[in-house]
């Protein structure tokens, strides 16, 4: 690897600081610290209730923080939104419209003119273009796949995916993880929350564990001193 | 094409798409409409001269329980599959998303008012007196005031447990001077009795106020938690 990549590589694109997220009474993050660097992949693990998601939600502009602070190459979430694509545990599309029709509507939003950017994503993921069906008929697979095609639309430095295995088959899982994978490569950073650590194992560069809303380890290999529960 | 107004067409032509697709806001809003003018006509057997007292204040507060259902359904949609945040995180401007909102409602609105004024004169005998030219204006002053306020409670009550009953809670009380106005100026040109400029005016100041008002709030309330 060249020297400037490795440094590049080394700069935290993602930065939390003492992130508390309460929700009335209940404290969902209880002061998270944590730096994300340029091009790695990380894999949040946990067990429910641990306040994955929720952290998922705060890098996203989501979920605003109680207190703390969250910085994206020193800009807040909602300033850096053009620079994160977020894949949540719903599928964030609607049921009503074929998948072209709904990438072609976020597509706008992203001010993306043109439909090959929308035909390229949908190839991307290992679905077709063509396909005339309402994302409401779709498989819970294919509606994961088309999820995750919305979330790279506008080709974002960060990717934040929230369950993006569940309920899809092994092989189906095999190649996001590849096509992820070959992300990475690319130099984007990945955040993915997920109970199938097996998956990524080989893959991810860090395995980050929570529990009770606080960052308690992270780790080069999947089986951590936490790794009892949370994983499967 | 500047951002906000190529977002704000995409997604009125998106919420055109899906409610041809579906039809479920204008079906529900034809039939609640139908069963105000069927029941009432059955219920009183007015004069003309008494309809043309009477008829404004039935059509609007129809039009206005209808529009509710309306009102609903947009926002509905946007809770389904969580697809708001979609939104939410995307850089496009929270104006754009108002703007096609109140604009879709106003379409959904406007042709069901198309549809059932002609039923309205048949069934309560209407025949205008006054300037009838003047209905169309009002028409369309009047449902822009249901409809902009309306999309901002309806967006403001989205994430409220029982979100169909806190509309018209939040919605008919400060719709009051609007409603007001339409049922007089409505009252006026039809039995010919007087000018309703005073009403019209009034009509258009209360739509310019809560227009920039909830432009400028929507904001706040999309990214609300």
């Amino acid at each position: 690897m060249p020297v400037t990549d490795a440094i590049a590589q080394s700069l935290p694109i993602i930065a939390v600081s003492n992130l508390i997220k309460q929700f009335g009474r209940f404290a969902a993050l209880r002061g998270v610290d944590a730096e994300f660097c340029v091009g790695k992949f990380y894999v949040i693990l946990g067990d429910n209730g641990a306040g994955k998601t929720t952290l998922l939600r705060a890098l996203a502009g989501l979920a605003h923080p109680t207190r703390g602070t969250i910085s994206i190459q020193g800009k807040t979430p909602q300033e850096a939104c053009r620079k994160i694509g977020y894949m949540a545990h719903p599928s964030l599309l609607y049921d009503e419209m074929s998948g072209i029709e709904n990438l072609r509507y976020f597509a706008r939003l992203y001010d993306i003119a043109g439909d090959e950017r929308c035909e390229e994503v949908i190839r991307a993921v290992g679905l077709d273009p063509e396909m005339a069906r309402a994302v409401g008929q779709y498989s819970q697979g294919m509606r994961q796949r088309m999820s995750l095609a919305r979330a790279i639309l506008h080709d974002p430095k960060i990717l934040l995916l929230d369950e993006p295995f569940s309920n899809v088959d092994v092989h189906s899982a095999r190649e996001m993880v590849g096509l992820l994978k070959g992300m990475r490569d690319a130099g984007k950073t990945i955040l993915v929350v997920t109970h199938q650590a097996a998956l990524l194992e080989g893959v991810a560069d860090e395995f980050v564990w929570m529990q009770s809303g606080q960052i308690v380890e992270r780790t080069r290999e999947p089986g951590g001193e936490h790794s009892g529960a949370g994983t499967r | 094409m500047s951002s906000l107004s190529s977002v704000t067409l995409a997604t009125l032509a998106k919420d055109i798409r899906l409610e041809w697709r579906s039809k479920d806001a204008i079906n529900s809003m034809l039939f609640f409409s139908l069963l105000v003018v069927v029941i009432f006509s059955f219920s009183f057997d007015p004069t003309a001269e008494e309809s043309r007292e009477i008829a404004g204040g039935l059509i609007w507060v129809a039009f206005l329980f209808a529009a509710v259902v309306a009102l609903n359904q947009t926002w509905a949609r946007e809770l389904r599959n969580q697809v708001l945040d979609a939104y939410r995180v995307s850089p496009a401007p929270a104006t754009a998303l108002f703007v096609a909102k109140a604009l879709g409602n106003f379409f959904l609105v406007s042709v069901l008012e198309g549809l059932m004024a002609p039923l309205f004169a048949i069934f309560y005998n209407l025949r205008a007196v006054g300037p009838a030219w003047q209905l169309i204006p009002l028409a369309a002053l009047g449902t822009w005031a249901l409809v902009v306020n309306g999309t901002f409670f309806a967006a403001m009550s989205l994430r409220t447990r029982s979100r169909e009953i806190m509309l018209p809670l939040l919605l008919f009380p400060i719709s009051i001077p609007a409603v007001q106005s339409m049922v007089e100026a409505t009252r006026l040109i039809l039995s010919g009795d007087g000018s309703a400029r005073f009403w019209i005016v009034l009509l258009l100041t209360y739509d310019v106020v809560f227009t920039t008002a909830c432009l400028a709030l929507f904001e706040t309330v999309l990214q609300a938690e």
